[in-house]
């Protein structure tokens, strides 16, 4: 088979850091070739680079697609090349249709006036190779992010794409979605299209990718071919980390104490439509010591719930009790909540965790700036000590506390924003995808925190879409389907079977009472 | 990808090109206006820095600098006020309907006057913080309202002249204790206390800091710049002793500046200021009340720019509903030449100080150069401009 992109001795040095040092990539022509490493180590840049956002001149090393060399100075270049990136961050704009998205920059068009017939009939065509049904009028904003991932996609296509590069394209997406995403991608290579995968889910990248190259700390590690022999997960994460995990979540000793912390008959409405009841009559426990899961699908209310319990931060028409220790507390704003004992560390780290363009020490210290100060008046000394503090107890991989967080990975600014409610010193702290998007190795740390969280008598809720992560750390998970909770059971007794088996369960009952299907890829919206 | 951070720890104190070379922004700024100061300096052949024209300067600029401020503030957190220069005009009309029409004393009319500049902040804010309508639009209709309504109040008139002691705000000087005759001893001995208690301070502080072994400011640079500020302040000093003094206003001014300077740097409320600017929603997940935050920005815009119009209509000894008229933009173009980012969450009191002078400067030494003002506007804009493209240029090279 042939190679369509060779990329040799790329070495590409920001001020201060080598991010890429002499790396290797080769892609055949109509292979899915996985693309991983941690956060950090360099597959973003060496995107970067073969797009043209680093041009040719900025980086060491030579470039080859198909069989000619090319010296990329921009997105235009790589794009007339075939060569299209799909990021992380979806690049469409809300507010337009899906059709003028597909064309943007690429308008149907004889003389700068716009053929819309012509835009229509293609759109439409585009939408039907990547199974989307939607009409092509239909606004961005109204397409859940599994969707909008494939009109990304379609946009690709009506480029004569060649070489399709996604960049965790799964991150935000259901399972099923996923599901639907990868087959399109095996369609494509049956097509001849050759695709770089960016994932951290081993598991997906064991069921599509031909072959795997792990990158680490700048270097290419080792490239893996899939059909010479299965490739354990165990195997990657070796290479990406570069020792053996033995075990991908730590052990935690001691059991769990009183209860801490409970809510009685919690309800809330959706922020925008009233009286539809997006949380519904929530009974949870966490006790002293304890790590309690909720299980769910994307849109089943978890984050919903967990809003409204921290100081009403979503939702209307908000009811319920919430005891601390036994006493009822007070809830209503986000400070009232931090005051009673209550720490929520968001899912969306960048839009809801930090100020990204100011450093460490201060997005530590913002939840609890009186710690830091008397009367008023901040002490900077006491502040650097603190930050200095956080970043060495949850080893927070920086040049200084004074690094703007914008500059961390997803990992260290995971960390931070843990730092951030650590601070506060809340008793229960309820952690929304604390792991989402960050690689095994700071993953792993984290759960290390979350150890010792418990181990000192706080409570711990933890949402993740990551099944064997809840088996993993937590000692007792609840289920949540449709705004309810559907399962309890210990992890001991759980499996990701029984779990999914619980969700699907109440789908069906209720799909067969003839009620409204899981709305599992609507938008989500958030209170301003 | 900027996520490899694995840097080695950097040198403490680096030399001091490197670091002037990584801090230019904060630099720039301060020898931009030292160099346009000497530019005017020459080109007016000394006219720019004798002490009548110095003591002009300071009390031409008070009111700007006074309103950024509040505005520093308010940008900082992510809003704009379009609507100051028309609050300077309504308070000069409110002032001069109470005290020349009811003869009211100055001291309660003055006390009233600051409490309805904060109220009109207040009923801007409550707008933009509670019912999220843009600040842009919120304090356009603010300038037409409040332009319209001084117009009303002084029914197309001017009003005047003022109680002498009102005008005193304006054009008083401090008393001379000495009393030497001819050459204010106080002013100078004030002019050199208040640098040598700064510069002590800062010595404290950076003291402090070396004992937490924290990075700071290169040693030579550090003692230049506090050399600098000392002779600069005591040269003024010197300059203004030997015409009448300090003036009232600058005594003002410069306690206000001391005041925001401490507030926006070393309190709780300050960063959050900065917090609410840079992520709004991070903020208010964080537990600061941003809406009651966004709120007080505005009530206390609208005090400051209540008392530059108070010492603005005792500067004229009269209100004309004229008063105040695009003040908003020099006082707004004083905070972005002076760093502050217009999408909030950046920005530094002595930034926009130094921007109000920069401006000011230009201003008083393109008069007396006798360059029109149809060329005079040409040049501010450009160099507006200018500043804010080196700012943009440094970030991206930082």
């Amino acid at each position: 088979m042939n190679t369509i992109l060779e990329m040799r001795g790329i070495t590409k040095t920001f001020p201060g850091v080598k991010a890429l040092d002499n790396v290797n990539l080769s892609v055949r022509e109509g292979e899915i070739h996985a693309l991983i490493g941690e956060n950090g180590a360099g597959k973003s840049t060496l995107m970067k680079v073969l797009s043209g956002v680093h041009p040719h001149g900025s980086y060491e090393g030579d470039i080859r697609f198909r069989g000619a060399p090319v010296a990329v100075r921009g997105i235009a270049d790589s794009e007339r090349l075939g060569i299209i990136i799909i990021h992380q961050e979806l690049a469409l704009v809300p507010l337009l249709s899906i059709t003028e998205n597909l064309f943007l920059g690429n308008e149907r068009a004889r003389g700068g006036v716009i053929d819309w017939t012509a835009a229509t009939l293609r759109a439409r065509d585009l939408l039907r190779t990547v199974g989307l049904t939607d009409s092509p009028e239909t606004l961005i904003t109204d397409l859940g992010v599994g969707k909008q991932q494939l009109v990304e996609i379609a946009k690709a296509l009506s480029k004569e794409v060649k070489l399709l590069i996604l960049d965790e394209p799964t991150a935000s997406l259901n399972e099923s979605d996923s599901d639907a995403l990868l087959a399109l991608l095996l369609r494509f290579k049956a097509q001849g299209i050759a695709s770089i995968l960016i994932s951290h889910k081993l598991n997906e990248i064991a069921r599509v990718a031909d072959r795997v190259t792990i990158l680490r700390d700048g270097t290419t590690v080792e490239t893996l071919d899939c059909h010479d022999a299965p490739i354990s997960q165990d195997r990657i994460i070796k290479g990406m980390v570069g020792r053996d995990l033995a075990d991908r979540y730590p052990r935690r000793t001691g059991t769990p104490g009183d209860i801490l912390f409970e809510v009685e008959g919690w309800s809330a409405d959706h922020p925008v439509h009233p009286g539809r009841r997006v949380v519904k009559d929530i009974d949870l426990h966490v006790r002293r010591g304890e790590v309690v899961g909720i299980a769910g699908l994307m849109g089943a209310g978890r984050t919903e719930f967990a809003m409204s319990l921290f100081g009403r931060s979503y939702g209307r028409n908000i009811r319920g009790t919430a005891r601390l220790n036994g006493r009822v507390i007070d809830v209503s704003t986000i400070r009232r909540a931090m005051d009673s004992g209550l720490a929520y560390a968001t899912e969306d780290r960048k839009h809801y965790g930090l100020v990204l363009d100011t450093d460490i020490r201060h997005n530590v210290t913002l939840a609890n700036l009186d710690g830091v100060a008397s009367g008023g008046v901040i002490h900077h000394e006491r502040e650097i000590e603190v930050a200095n503090d956080f970043r060495r107890r949850l080893r927070i991989r920086c040049s200084s506390v004074f690094q703007e967080t914008v500059n961390l990975s997803g990992g260290n600014q995971q960390k931070v924003v843990l730092s951030k409610w650590l601070f506060a010193d809340p008793q229960l702290l309820i952690l929304d995808e604390p792991t989402r998007g960050i690689d095994v190795g700071a993953k792993y740390e984290i759960y290390t925190i979350v150890n010792q969280l418990v181990a000192e008598g706080r409570g711990v809720i933890l949402i993740s879409s990551e099944l064997p992560e809840l088996l993993g750390v937590a000692d007792r998970i609840y289920v949540m389907n449709e705004g309810a909770l559907v399962a309890e059971m210990p992890a001991a007794e759980a499996s990701q079977e029984r779990i999914m088996h619980a969700i699907m369960s109440v789908g069906m009952a209720d799909s067969t009472a003839g009620t409204r299907p899981v709305d599992g890829t609507g938008p989500r919206e958030y209170p301003q | 990808m900027s996520a490899e951070i694995n840097l080695p720890a950097q040198p403490r104190d680096a030399s001091p090109a490197k670091f002037l070379k990584s801090h230019m922004r904060d630099y720039g700024m301060l020898i931009s206006l030292l160099a346009i100061v000497a530019f005017f300096q020459y080109m007016t052949g000394g006219t720019l820095l004798q002490p009548l024209n110095l003591t002009n300067l300071v009390l031409q600029n008070s009111y700007i600098v006074i309103m950024a401020l509040g505005m520093l503030l308010v940008i900082v957190a992510g809003h704009i006020d379009l609507s100051v220069g028309s609050i300077v005009g309504f308070i000069g009309a409110l002032a001069a309907i109470l005290m020349v029409q009811f003869n009211l004393h100055f001291l309660p009319t003055t006390l009233i006057c600051l409490a309805a500049g904060g109220l009109i902040g207040a009923a801007q804010g409550y707008w933009v913080a509670y019912f999220r309508i843009p600040s842009f639009i919120v304090t356009l209709a603010g300038m037409l309202v409040f332009r319209g309504l001084s117009l009303a109040l002084l029914a197309g008139q001017s009003v005047g002249p003022f109680p002498v002691e009102f005008q005193l705000l304006s054009s008083g000087f401090i008393p001379d204790v000495f009393a030497t005759g001819g050459f204010h001893l106080t002013t100078l001995l004030l002019c050199v206390a208040t640098p040598a208690i700064l510069v002590g301070l800062s010595v404290a502080a950076r003291l402090r800091r070396h004992r937490f072994a924290i990075e700071q400011e290169p040693l030579p640079l550090f003692v230049a710049k506090s050399a600098g500020l000392f002779a600069a302040m005591a040269g003024i000093g010197w300059l203004l002793a030997s015409y009448k003094g300090l003036p009232n206003v600058l005594i003002i001014m410069a306690l206000l500046i001391g005041l925001y300077a401490f507030v926006t740097r070393d309190t709780t409320i300050g960063r959050r200021v900065y917090a609410l600017g840079g992520n709004e929603k991070a903020a208010r997940l964080s537990g600061i009340d941003t809406r009651r935050l966004s709120f007080y920005t505005f009530v206390n815009m609208g005090v400051l720019a209540a008392l530059a119009g108070l010492i603005f209509a005792a500067r004229l000894n009269t209100a004309t509903p004229k008063a105040g008229v695009s003040f908003e933009l020099d006082v707004i173009a004083a905070c972005f030449i002076g760093g502050a980012s217009a999408s909030g969450g950046v920005g530094r009191v002595t930034g926009a100080v130094i921007g109000a002078f920069i401006m000011g400067v230009m201003n008083n030494g393109m008069s007396i150069l006798g360059i029109g003002i149809d060329w005079q506007q040409v040049i501010k804009g450009l160099v507006l401009l200018a500043a804010v493209c080196f700012d943009v240029y440094n970030k991206g090279k930082a």
